[in-house]
């Protein structure tokens, strides 16, 4: 349930670098600066360091799909006040925020779901889209995740979930939680009726979402580096007021500690997808 | 000795029920002029108890759920169940004590139950981790749930926790995953499952346990997505304002009712469960018996499609019409 503050992860330049805006950009990872749209050529995978810099959604799913062959779902589902939660900000106001996001094309909340073609073999897909609140699962990520589940299962055909979010979204306190009760449920079905259900872990992907339908995927895949975990770190930091362990909690930790199957680079992904899904599909 | 008054709004109770504490020891010893006296202040402290619990602020809800007197899931499940056999361990790491869980008999029928265990000293507290289960804990949870279903046994689940633990062992053995698991095996249980938050409903924690066909709350207990505290660190940059997210967060059971994600509110005694535990958990008894029977009724089909259908109903967005 930690909440990532967008620039925390957002691929903008460093404020202690002076660099010509929008043309080279600073790696996370490994500092270097590189002309952006080399990055950009490269998948927005630093080409000096491997480095996974955050994508859209829809940037997602122009990687991961054939190209025009996706059709979107529920993309007019919006988010509702149902608490009239204030913090310090009104979430309808917060909602307005994230609502005006030049992000093309415009998201009404934290993922885009649809259906699309996998070099030919046709998949029900949702894809987080981070810069909508961090990520965070409310009412409308968590009836969209169910719903391209239960059309899966209804058109016996493989889902495939790219997760990247902060967790719950507290603004629709117990509401959100309910979701991962639900989205699990719905997995239950999917499974029992022999459908494949993959899910691709990007960085980060912690809270409700891991602690639900992420880490219930038939196959668990992530992007190098990804953070995955259950609590955050800031929270376990202070809760144990030690040091974390080197790595901890990232894709490769995870994957010596048996929790995911692989870890997979953004330029192998869909030929990987292509490949378990047709050997799942017999 | 239990703590009857921690909190601050216990104390015009507490300075009453000295009063009269008083008044009785003086009787006894001849004074019987008292009694008189001391049944007025018996209505008054009463009537004051009735005044401050009827108007207790989310934050002071909080606080009666997490009291330190307040009855756990072993007290529960004493006074409530029969021949009660406690089982350990998962199998695969170690057995959890921040988790118990076993066969008992509920009104004379075999049954499995489970709840997290809270620690009643700084001892017990400890070896309890404050009711935060790690990964062992679930998973052990997991193999009493399977074995309810072997053996056609009705689950019910006592949830009293602050949240799963939040540590490095825990994510090292997979704290998402063990909460995910329960999550999904819950949905297609075939047996009865009756969850009470008897104290704190932490987050994905108290879920892990929770996912059933009828889902209770004690009067003055909470169920949340997040801790107040975390809730008031994050958003209002100050976990001091704790209350404030307290109120925001909509938490206490008959915001609960309110939202559709509870089905039932169990009244408490005076004064809180703490106050009159063996009220407390007849009460609790009763409502859990209400709802087995009812559940019993319906065949194993039906009841994963309801089972379904309700959670499948949580959650408010906006659909413009096509
Ligand atoms: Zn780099």
């Amino acid at each position: 349930m930690i909440w990532f503050k967008k620039s925390l992860f957002s691929k903008k330049e460093d404020s202690t670098v002076r660099i010509p805006h929008g043309l080279w950009v600073k790696c996370n990872h490994c500092s270097e600066i590189i002309y952006k749209k080399e990055v950009e050529r490269n998948l927005d995978v630093c080409p000096k360091c491997d480095y996974h810099f955050y994508i859209s959604a829809w940037e997602r799913v122009g990687i991961v799909l054939d190209e025009g062959s996706f059709k979107e779902h529920d993309g007019d589902l919006e988010p509702v006040d149902a608490l009239e939660f204030k913090d310090l900000k009104r979430y309808k106001d917060r909602l307005r925020a994230a609502h005006r996001e030049k992000s093309a094309p415009r998201a009404l909340d934290a993922i885009v779901s649809g259906e699309g073609l996998i070099n030919g073999q046709r998949v029900m897909i949702a894809v987080f889209e981070f810069s909508f609140m961090g990520g965070s699962m409310g009412s409308v990520v968590g009836e969209k995740i169910t719903r391209i589940i239960e059309r899966g299962l209804d058109k016996r055909c493989p889902v495939i979930i790219f997760t990247s979010s902060g967790g719950a979204r507290m603004q629709e306190g117990i509401l959100s939680l309910m979701q991962m009760a639900k989205t699990s449920a719905a997995i239950a079905r999917l499974k029992e009726a022999g459908i494949p259900y993959i899910t691709v872990l990007t960085d980060p992907t912690t809270g409700g979402v891991t602690a639900s339908f992420a880490m219930l995927g038939d196959i668990i895949i992530a992007e190098p580096r990804a953070l995955i975990g259950f609590a955050g770190p800031r929270v376990i930091q202070e809760t144990i007021r030690q040091k974390l362990p080197e790595g901890f909690q990232r894709a490769e930790y995870l994957l010596e500690h048996g929790m995911i199957d692989m870890i997979v680079d953004r330029k192998m992904m869909k030929t990987t997808l292509a490949r378990l899904i047709s050997l799942l599909a017999g | 000795m239990f703590f009857k008054y921690t909190r601050d709004f216990e104390k015009p109770i507490e300075a009453i029920e000295k009063r009269i504490e008083e008044l009785k020891l003086s009787s006894a010893s001849g004074h019987d002029v008292r009694r008189e006296e001391i049944e007025k202040l018996e209505q008054k402290a009463k009537r004051l108890i009735k005044d401050i619990y009827s108007s207790l602020t989310p934050w002071q809800i909080t606080l009666v759920a997490r009291h330190p007197s307040r009855p756990y899931t072993l007290d529960y499940v004493q006074e409530i169940f029969e021949d009660f056999v406690e089982l350990h361990g998962d199998r695969l790491f170690k057995d959890d004590p921040a988790i118990v869980g076993g066969l008992a008999r509920l009104d004379g029928r075999p049954v499995v139950v489970i709840g997290q265990q809270k620690g009643r000293n700084t001892k017990e507290r400890c070896r309890r981790n404050y009711g935060m289960p790690h990964p062992e804990g679930y998973r052990k949870a997991l193999r009493l749930m399977e074995l309810a279903g072997r053996f056609n046994m009705p689950l019910v689940t006592l949830i009293d926790t602050p949240g799963a633990a939040p540590d490095i062992e825990a994510e090292e053995r997979g704290q998402a995953e063990a909460i995910a698991r329960n999550l999904l095996f819950m949905s297609r249980l075939e047996v009865p499952i009756v969850s009470a938050v008897i104290g704190e409903g932490g987050s994905g924690g108290a879920l892990a346990i929770g996912v059933a066909d009828r889902v209770m709350m004690f009067e003055y207990s909470i169920y949340s997505v997040i801790s107040p505290e975390g809730c008031a660190a994050i958003l209002w940059k100050d976990g001091t304002k704790a209350d404030l997210a307290a109120k925001a967060l909509r938490m206490s059971a008959f915001d609960l009712m309110r939202l559709g994600v509870i089905d039932r509110i169990v009244g408490e005694p005076l004064g809180g469960a703490h106050r009159d535990p063996k009220t407390a958990a007849m009460n609790l008894k009763s409502a859990i018996l209400d709802s087995i029977n009812e559940l019993s009724a319906v065949p194993s089909g039906e009841l994963l499609q309801q089972r379904y259908d309700k959670f499948r109903r949580m959650g408010v967005f906006n659909e413009p019409r096509r």
